[in-house]
């Protein structure tokens, strides 16, 4: 069984290990957990869950902040 | 507000069961650089300041993140939901501005023409009626018509929001019988957002008697942001009082100002 799967990450495929957390899915983009809200799938994934959660090939995460607006 | 005169006083500035000191709200967007968004921020004296919601920017090619030029602490973070263009991305926009963590406002936009940037007003009663009900105070962009104005505050929205002109248009009010009429029939405040240009678009928008203005491209694309934040500040202030002191009645004729009794021969 291949340990790396495809997931879209802010619409980019991106190769990722097998059964990693979304947690780890942002230290290994070098994000702080407490600077990005993650969408996983269309569901909104709370900080203190985003260890538990596992992702899956095909799932579409979504990282989002706040930028500069009207 | 503060004012010398004490026979002018006005009343506090509530949206949603929050007080703020300035009638001025600001966005963050379009500024050359983060230092001098920070700046004309200060200068306008606003507390309310908004923000749009994005993704993340991978690559780090840019800093695009807001937070790190604008303190939390300082500034109440009014998240938008700009480029929505269905209700429904809208309350996903919302949603994921409130997993941020710092209120359950939202400046809601649901637009319906690309060039004009108008509201598409049943998408965004859709939106509105759907994030009241999910705990949001929700502050609805709309245009001046009257009727939907009506409809979002039976909708529970905390704000109505009426254009003065296009979204980054700087035309200026072009409809105050719209506005005015607006203020005068609803009960939740009014703030007008988009359009003002200048300062005497703030200080006529303001005379018409709403309860506050957002404005964005005003400050960013002028010269000088910082300077004109200023000018802002005071015309919005000016504005206001304006309106608390009553103007004078418009006459078609002149009358004279100095007696007329006392000439010479």
């Amino acid at each position: 069984m291949n340990d790396s799967i495809d997931v879209m990450v802010n619409g980019e495929s991106r190769t990722v290990t097998r059964g990693v957390t979304l947690l780890e899915l942002l230290r290994a983009l070098e994000l702080d957990p407490r600077a990005v809200v993650v969408e996983h799938n269309r569901a909104i994934v709370r900080r203190p869950r985003l260890g538990d959660v596992t992702v899956a090939a095909g799932d579409a995460i979504e990282l989002v902040h706040f930028v500069g607006g009207g | 507000m503060t004012t010398a005169v004490d026979t002018v006083r006005d009343t506090p500035f509530a949206v949603g069961g929050r007080t703020f000191h300035s009638r001025l709200m600001v966005g963050t967007g379009k500024y050359r650089d983060n230092e001098t968004m920070a700046r004309a921020i200060e200068a306008s004296g606003a507390e309310v300041v908004t923000v749009a919601v994005r993704r993340v920017d991978l690559d780090r090619s840019k800093d695009t993140g807001i937070l790190h030029h604008l303190d939390p602490n300082r500034f109440f973070l009014l998240a938008n939901t700009a480029g929505c263009f269905t209700a429904d991305d809208a309350v996903r926009y919302a949603r994921l501005a409130r997993e941020a963590g710092f209120n359950e406002f939202v400046k809601l936009e649901v637009i319906g023409d690309q060039e004009t940037l108008l509201p598409d007003v049943q998408g965004l009663l859709d939106a509105a009626r759907t994030l009241v009900k999910d705990g949001f105070k929700v502050l609805a962009y709309t245009n001046e018509d009257l009727v939907t104005a009506l409809r979002l505050e039976e909708a529970g929205c905390a704000a109505v929001m009426p254009l003065a002109s296009p979204i980054g248009s700087g035309l200026g009010l072009l409809n105050p019988y719209g506005v005015r009429t607006i203020k005068r029939r609803l009960t939740v405040p009014v703030v007008v957002d988009a359009g003002v240009g200048t300062a005497s678009d703030a200080c006529v928008t303001m005379e018409q008697g709403v309860d506050g203005i957002l404005m964005n491209t005003a400050l960013a694309a002028a010269r000088d942001p910082v300077g004109m934040a200023h000018a802002m500040r005071l015309a919005v202030e000016a504005g206001r009082t304006a309106y608390l002191a009553g103007r004078m009645p418009k006459r078609e004729v002149a009358v004279p100002s100095s007696p007329l009794e006392g000439m010479l021969d």
